[in-house]
């Protein structure tokens, strides 16, 4: 990177820090997509007969999803408006739709969470958990994706410069932390589909964060370098033994669950990392005008060829 | 440049009448500030102005060693700020002085008013940006929106603030107070097709007094924000002013964002369902 590229006014930043907390919107990033995949996999186990998997799953998304909501509402300037969410419907805004998605969502997670909790054991409710199940599990990947729109539609260098990869890997992510779940509190005989599903979310995970860190020019270095970058790559360590783990423990109940923790583990680290990723990308203002450079010279590279291309097709025509 | 990722957002997005694009009827022409920053002073009757005028607490009383500037850069407290650069020139010794008044774009393609979930920021009839502060619940969702960090949450109150462009004032026909206040009227305010016109008889002029660095900034609705409402003559280039030399509101790419998260929630979901349906162990 060359100096002259690299001038500011003072070192200070062009953007603005986000004011969001870690912990809060970090870890609703993480809660969010394990609330949503393990209502898919819950929905999808239940109507197999695998209740042992379903109903852990349930209950993990109402939890996660609650706690979600709790930071959500807690990371709010003024949290006694947090009603405003629903005051209008704006597809411009991805936090708006989230808003109404978890309008949604939620209630049907809780209504499934406590149906599962109490064993179907009241007969009235038994029609209405199931409508709630399937509910949640067809909301579920949304709740799960959106969070990448809401993050990438930013002016934020490594968040906005990985919007065409973000939503996979924050879909695999969430596969891998359910499969996560699923692996940690079902039985041998009825925790396939999640060991299937936090493998696979996983490799996803893996592949898809790489993809994007190759793709976004200067600003991957946000992921690689300092304390972030050793987040990132514990992330990866994580998912992979977790990964491994869940192959090769088809067996062994202890095996499966480390496997579990691990996945779910690594899928929180990569969250966490996204997170401060983006932050630090924000605060540097050397992310922002060397990205935005490069972007512009991409842009005039492009006209340029599409120029020459055009000239060059007239003289042979 | 009219991207098809914008086309797809045309509903709000117009040809640079945003009062338009979002449904006012029969209103007054768009406004805004044309600051030319060769004729700056430094003086800072701005910066007070706008304090002074808008009840804006303080932003801290420290000692920065940046030259002149001690209230750093825009933000929830400082909605006019004046940027103080000191550069070596070329021969031994010389030192160019750059000062520029900063402020609120009120952008064309607004990325702070697109991702607002409240619907606390608005466009009002004269084409400006504005919060209402019995709104906005504070999600800070603008804050990393903004291309060129001007909005920011004030401590201690969890809302967002910036510049109104004096919309009090402009309803009973004054000019906003740092306008008013500009002594060598560097800060221009007026309808924007004016001052564009005006602003480029000025670079023209410059470039013709063998100035060839100054060059406009925001001035152009073909750019990332669709032209600012409030736009600068520059000498120099925008990171050296702290300000983005591409900025871009993001929403221009939300379409295909959108798009995205929808197969990817598709994958999951067909994912999921796939792999639940094999063997139990």
């Amino acid at each position: 990177m060359t100096d002259a590229l690299s001038r500011s006014y003072y070192g200070r930043p062009v953007l603005k820090r986000p004011t969001w907390a870690a912990l809060d919107i970090a870890g609703y990033l993480f809660l969010g997509g394990l609330a949503g995949a393990s209502s898919t996999l819950a929905g999808v186990a239940s109507a197999r007969g695998r209740d042992r998997l379903a109903a852990p799953l349930r209950v993990g998304a109402a939890g996660a999803i609650g706690m979600s909501l709790v930071a959500l509402v807690h990371d709010l300037g003024r949290p006694a408006r947090f009603v405003n969410m629903l005051r209008v419907l704006k597809p411009t805004s991805p936090m708006s739709v989230g808003s109404w998605l978890l309008a949604g969502y939620a209630p049907l997670a809780f209504t499934a969470a406590g149906a599962a909790l109490t064993g179907d054991r009241v007969p009235a409710l038994r029609r209405l958990a199931r409508f709630a199940g399937a509910g949640a599990g067809l909301i579920g990947p949304a709740v799960a994706s959106y969070t990448a729109v809401l993050v990438a539609d930013t002016a934020v260098p490594a968040w906005h410069e990985g919007y065409r990869e973000l939503p996979v890997v924050f879909v695999g992510s969430a596969a891998s932390a359910a499969g996560g779940l699923g692996l940690l509190s079902a039985p041998l005989d009825e925790v396939g589909p999640a060991r299937r599903v936090g493998i696979v979310g996983g490799l996803v995970e893996l592949v898809a964060s790489r993809v994007m860190r190759r793709r976004m020019g200067i600003a991957a270095e946000a992921y690689e370098q300092g304390r972030v970058g050793v987040l990132v790559r514990l992330s990866e360590r994580l998912i992979l033994t977790g990964a491994v783990a869940a192959l090769v423990g088809r067996r062994s109940r202890p095996v499966s669950a480390l496997a579990g923790g691990s996945l779910l583990a690594g899928s929180a680290c990569l969250r966490f990392g996204v997170f401060h990723a983006g932050v630090r990308s924000a605060e540097d203002p050397r992310y922002v005008v060397d990205s935005q450079r490069e972007r512009a010279e991409r842009e005039r590279a492009r006209w340029e060829r599409r120029m020459s291309a055009g000239t060059q097709g007239t003289q042979e025509g | 440049m009219a991207t098809p990722a914008r086309s797809l957002l045309s509903s709000v997005r117009g040809a640079g009448d945003p009062a338009s694009d979002t449904g006012w009827e029969d209103h007054p022409p768009r406004v805004g500030f044309f600051t030319d920053t060769s004729i700056c002073i430094g003086c800072k009757a701005c910066e007070v102005s706008c304090k002074e005028w808008n009840g804006v607490p303080d932003d801290g009383y420290s000692f920065t060693g940046m030259s002149f500037d001690n209230s750093v850069g825009l933000g929830a407290d400082t909605w006019r700020h004046v940027s103080f650069v000191e550069q070596r020139g070329p021969d031994a010794g010389g030192v160019r002085w750059l000062m520029s008044s900063d402020v609120c774009k009120h952008c064309t393609d607004a990325a702070c008013l697109d991702v607002c979930p409240t619907g606390a920021l608005v466009r009002t009839e004269l084409g400006t940006v504005v919060v209402q502060p019995d709104v906005c619940n504070g999600c800070g969702y603008c804050v990393p929106a903004c291309p060129f960090g001007v909005i920011d949450q004030r401590r201690g109150d969890g809302r967002v603030w910036k510049c109104t462009l004096c919309y009090d004032r402009l309803e009973v026909g004054a000019e906003p107070a740092c306008a008013k206040a500009c002594p060598t009227d560097s800060i221009q305010f007026g309808p924007l097709e004016e001052l564009r016109v005006r602003a480029d008889r000025r670079v023209a002029e410059l470039h013709d007094a063998g100035v060839a660095d100054a060059r406009l900034y925001g001035r152009d609705p073909g750019d990332g924000v669709g032209g600012a409402g409030a736009f600068f003559l520059l000498l120099d280039a925008p990171e050296v002013y702290g300000l983005p030399p591409d900025p871009v509101a993001t929403t221009r790419d939300l379409a295909s964002m959108w798009r995205r998260a929808a197969l990817a929630a598709g994958g999951l979901l067909a994912g999921i369902v796939v792999l639940g349906m094999g063997g139990s162990r």
